[in-house]
């Protein structure tokens, strides 16, 4: 048949299904396919956090969203274009955010009897009209990759198994993707496997052949290239990236890498890949517990490793005194807190911005630390080498602040070579004359790291309040003040030492939108869509936490009113009334889930609307 | 991959291979109270460490909090006093980072067994090669006596007016179980012993642990009397000593014979037993460590005295080197733009 073709610049996909339905890879595929055809791209997948739920079950559905367009994507997207729907769950669970008129890809033998039930249905949908405000094309997967997969000696289960790759070529034919990049994934995984690659390979290219000549499928829809630097990408994770991130920093300062860590969700996926990092020198310890992890690390970092620890928050909760430890230490340390939903066990999977007053405040004693975010997926590479890089020079622990949203999710990652990063100076004590411990130099006011090996420089140190300069155990009164002080003047001088905040849109006026870490996409979106729209707002995103960039009072001092979207309920907004002794408006958001563009126009209209509109 | 800390690791010796405890010894006054059993330790390691042939550089001790955990400050060594019961973890990070350093960790009963008992428990299952000097007083000194897991039921402390409810631990039986390849008793009356104890200790590669019953002058006094005074101690203390007879009593006139798995005590001078009747200690043999440890808060037998176990197994900073030597030799190791670069990318032109 004759096939219309459609051109659009962004689209939202939500591969959805049981969790045994292939759904994460299927999702990871078609991003990265998309990638390469250079697209922008980014990604978030919806799991539950039991292990195996029960099959079919409504808290079974997996599901793998992606958007991928034309222009640059920030973020997963809200309302999805297209659901597949590999059951009656997947379906049921995720039909509220399809838009209308959108496209529903149901695998109808996912919708028999017990599948139905299951979804609490009391009639198939897929045959009554409830479905009539969408384009609902029903395929019986099962039966066609059973004919397809015929002649092939496998299972029936074995079979139905390749139904997600059926599902693929489908998709793939509707956006006009070719399916090459998935056979050579293919080939590469199957291997060894000659019968399931074939097998594979056969599904996927019938997917994309019968959506080539189906009635079923009338349009075709075709994304262009984005615009994007040339060079080599990669769909990459947030916890990937910290993991590249602490390799590449180690290498680039010429230190050998330690990780104490301890599982914990959404950050035990640090741990994994750094655990794998055997041929990169790499150095780990799945302590006992989360104290042992951030301990053993200390014992690195006193030693001379560049040493780091990876958590979520009860982990972080767990760490605080030995953070306190490594702070009056003032040894280098790198603290991921990787933010989920809290408080106590709250929401391990889901994310949320509520570690920023803790990060800031959660120990006992003056104990300020540097802390730094990451806004994307990607971002967590370059905020764990700034984290690396201040923790070194300034002789601090940092926390690096992420959240289970990027950390889990996807976004192209232009892939740096080594020799572009910035160089990390990084340098040992070694010379015994004058060599006193906490001796600090004039600039940085970092003491000297003189670790244990280096002949003459012996010294003992402690959590123990010690004298300046020399370092001796030293409870006066006068030296406990001197101290705290030149502890705190050592964080605060960070602040000359990063880059100033900028503005997008109006450089001064009515409304400054001002958020951190991982809502950047969110924010940005609203924010290029409201002011392409003609709409007199500005934009600021903090990487840095504290110290805050030196700027940030004159730029807030420029603007009328000030935005702070956060996944809190309102914890910069507070720093920042505190610090700079005006009201600050709120949009705060706390449900696990990450902020939406619509959230944030809304909020932005809303306030415009407050003043008469433009 | 060579990194900057390789030139720290082969800096020669500088005049620092010391020869003389006082070349150990922290120009800073000992803060003890007078008579505390801690004096004792610290002289007692200050001379082996001026036996061992290392240089002071190369010499870590870490402790965590508590009386015993002001030891690193009066060692002319590397040290870090750092958070109560967390000397074990610290310590092990500073083992895994830097097999070339003879890494000591000083702690107590309170530090090492109630706080930190997890940490140590598990730093014995993974046979880290660390040395650690367990200062057992019974009781919370730096606190100013409250019970501790080493305490006696009915023990009456400023935390247990009307006598501890609690079962105690026993050190050496917990280090036994958890996976500890060396371990020791003594105490702190006996210089001797606790040099041999600490010279065995710092030549075993692997978890050594050495229990000392050290007294606390203040808030648990004479504690161990019974076990370290002169006038009892040969009746209530039998020494362990690797292949002998396990022989004790004023006038070595008692033995320990196996009654099945039951050690018992059998007399050397009514004719019933000989020498030959004797247990006969092996340091290799961890069953028999077992059944020796098992016997310490057992009223009817005299408490073992020396090594309980010496086996070998091989240590987990040792396993890490073995695993990154073998892994950094395969191709393409160390190739960093590669790992950023991944297996599934894209090109755009």
């Amino acid at each position: 048949m004759e096939k219309k073709i459609q051109q659009l610049k962004e689209v939202t996909i939500r591969f959805a299904g049981d969790s045994g339905d292939g759904m994460q890879l299927t999702g990871t595929q078609f991003s990265n396919t998309s990638g390469t055809l250079g697209n922008d791209v980014n990604t978030f997948p919806d799991y539950p956090s039991e292990i195996r739920a029960p099959e079919g079950t409504l808290y079974g559905v997996s599901a793998y969203q992606i958007q991928f367009g034309s222009n640059l994507v920030h973020t997963h997207g809200n309302k999805m274009d297209v659901l597949v729907a590999m059951n009656a769950s997947s379906l049921s669970v995720n039909l509220p955010k399809l838009k209308e008129n959108g496209i529903i890809i149901a695998n109808s033998a996912g919708f028999d009897e017990k599948n139905l039930n299951l979804a609490k249905y009391e009639e198939n949908p897929l045959l009554n009209d409830s479905l009539k405000n969408y384009q609902l094309i029903a395929i019986d997967m099962e039966s066609i990759v059973g004919e397809v997969l015929s002649g092939l000696s496998l299972s029936p289960k074995e079979t139905a198994r390749t139904k997600n790759f059926f599902a693929l070529g489908l998709v793939y034919w509707l956006y006009d993707r070719p399916t090459e990049h998935t056979e050579i994934w293919l080939q590469q995984k199957f291997a060894k496997k000659p019968k399931y690659l074939e097998a594979n390979l056969l599904v996927l290219k019938a997917g994309w052949k019968f959506a080539s000549e189906s009635e079923l499928f009338p349009v075709q829809y075709q994304i262009e290239k984005a615009k994007l630097a040339p060079g080599y990408y990669r769909n990459i994770t947030g916890n990937e990236a910290v993991a590249l991130g602490l390799v590449s920093a180690a290498r680039k300062a010429n230190l050998p890498l330690f990780l104490g860590s301890y599982p914990i969700t959404p950050a035990t996926e640090i741990l994994h890949f750094i655990s794998g990092y055997k041929k990169f020198g790499v150095k780990h310890l799945q302590a006992e517990d989360e104290i042992a992890g951030i301990s053993s690390a200390i014992g690195a970092a006193f030693a001379g490793y560049l040493a780091a620890t990876t958590t979520s928050g009860p982990g972080l909760s767990l760490k605080v005194e030995a953070m306190g430890l490594a702070m009056i230490l003032e040894l280098p340390l790198i603290i991921v807190d990787v933010q989920r939903g809290g408080p106590s066990t709250g929401l391990p999977t889901k994310p949320e911005q509520s570690d920023l007053l803790m990060a800031m405040y959660g120990r006992h004693g003056e104990a300020p630390l540097p802390i730094v975010a990451a806004r994307s997926a990607s971002d967590c590479f370059n905020m764990t080498i700034e984290a690396a890089r201040i923790a070194v020079k300034y002789m601090t622990p940092v926390i690096l602040l992420t959240d289970g949203y990027i950390a889990q999710g996807t976004n192209p990652f232009k892939v740096p070579k080594l020799d572009e990063l910035p160089e990390i100076p990084a340098k040992y004590e070694t010379n015994p004359e004058g060599f006193q411990p906490y001796k600090r130099d004039e600039v940085t006011l970092a003491r000297p790291w003189a670790i244990p090996g280096t002949p003459n420089l012996e010294h003992r140190i402690g959590g123990l309040e010690k004298k300046n300069i020399t370092g001796i155990v030293s409870q006066g009164p006068d030296n406990h003040q001197l101290m705290v002080e030149l502890r705190a003047k050592k964080i605060e001088g960070i602040a000359n030492d990063i880059p100033l905040a900028t503005v997008e849109g109006e450089q001064e006026g009515d409304l400054l939108i001002l958020g951190w870490g991982g809502t950047y996409g969110a924010i940005k979106d609203a924010f290029d869509k409201l002011h392409s729209e003609g709409k007199k707002i500005s934009f600021c995103h903090l990487t840095h936490l504290n110290p805050l960039p030196r700027n940030i009072g004159d730029i807030l001092a420029k603007f009328k009113r000030i935005l702070v979207p956060e996944l809190n309920t309102g914890q910069l907004k507070l720093l920042l009334q505190a610090r700079f002794m005006r009201p600050i408006l709120g949009l705060n958001k706390v449900q696990g889930l990450p902020l939406q563009e619509f959230e944030v126009t809304e909020k932005v209209l809303e306030l415009l609307n407050e003043k008469g509109g433009q | 991959m060579r990194t900057l800390i390789d030139d720290i690791i082969e800096m020669p010796a500088n005049g620092t291979v010391g020869s003389s405890p006082k070349d150990y010894k922290a120009d800073i006054d000992v803060r003890w109270c007078a008579g505390c059993g801690g004096y004792a330790i610290l002289a007692q390691t200050q001379r082996i460490m001026s036996t061992l042939g290392l240089p002071r550089e190369k010499i870590v001790f870490i402790s965590g909090i508590g009386c015993s955990s002001r030891f690193p400050y009066y060692m002319n060594v590397y040290g870090m006093h750092t958070m109560h019961g967390r000397a074990l973890p610290i310590a092990s990070g500073v083992k895994m980072a830097r097999p070339d350093l003879s890494v000591w960790v000083a702690t107590g009963d309170g530090d090492g067994l109630s706080i930190g008992g997890n940490h140590f428990i598990h730093a014995a299952r993974r046979n880290m090669d660390l040395n650690v000097i367990l200062f057992n007083n019974a009781i919370y000194s730096l606190t100013k006596g409250q019970y501790s897991p080493t305490s006696l039921p009915g023990q009456l402390t400023k935390s247990s007016p009307l006598g501890v409810l609690d079962d105690p631990f026993d050190p050496v039986a917990l280090a036994l179980g958890a996976g500890s390849t060396f371990v020791a008793r003594c105490y702190d009356r006996d210089t001797q012993i606790l040099q041999k104890m600490f010279d065995r200790a710092s030549k075993h590669k692997g978890f050594a642990f050495v229990e000392v019953y050290a007294n606390c002058v203040i808030f648990n006094d004479g504690a161990f009397d019974l076990y370290t005074k002169k006038e009892t101690r040969k009746e209530h203390t039998v020494d362990l000593q690797h292949g002998k007879p396990l022989i004790f009593g004023d006038n070595n006139d008692k033995g320990i014979k196996l009654d099945g798995f039951t050690p018992i005590v059998v007399s050397l001078t009514d004719g019933s037993h000989s020498v030959d009747d004797l247990l006969v200690h092996n340091e290799n043999d961890s069953t028999l460590a077992f059944i020796l440890a098992n016997m310490t808060y057992n009223p009817n037998l005299p408490r073992p005295m020396g090594v309980f176990l010496a086996t070998e197994r091989p240590s987990y900073d040792q396993k890490v080197v073995e695993q990154l030597n073998y892994y950094e030799s395969l191709p393409g190791a160390n190739d960093i733009d590669k790992l950023l670069l991944g297996g599934d990318y894209w090109e755009i032109k």
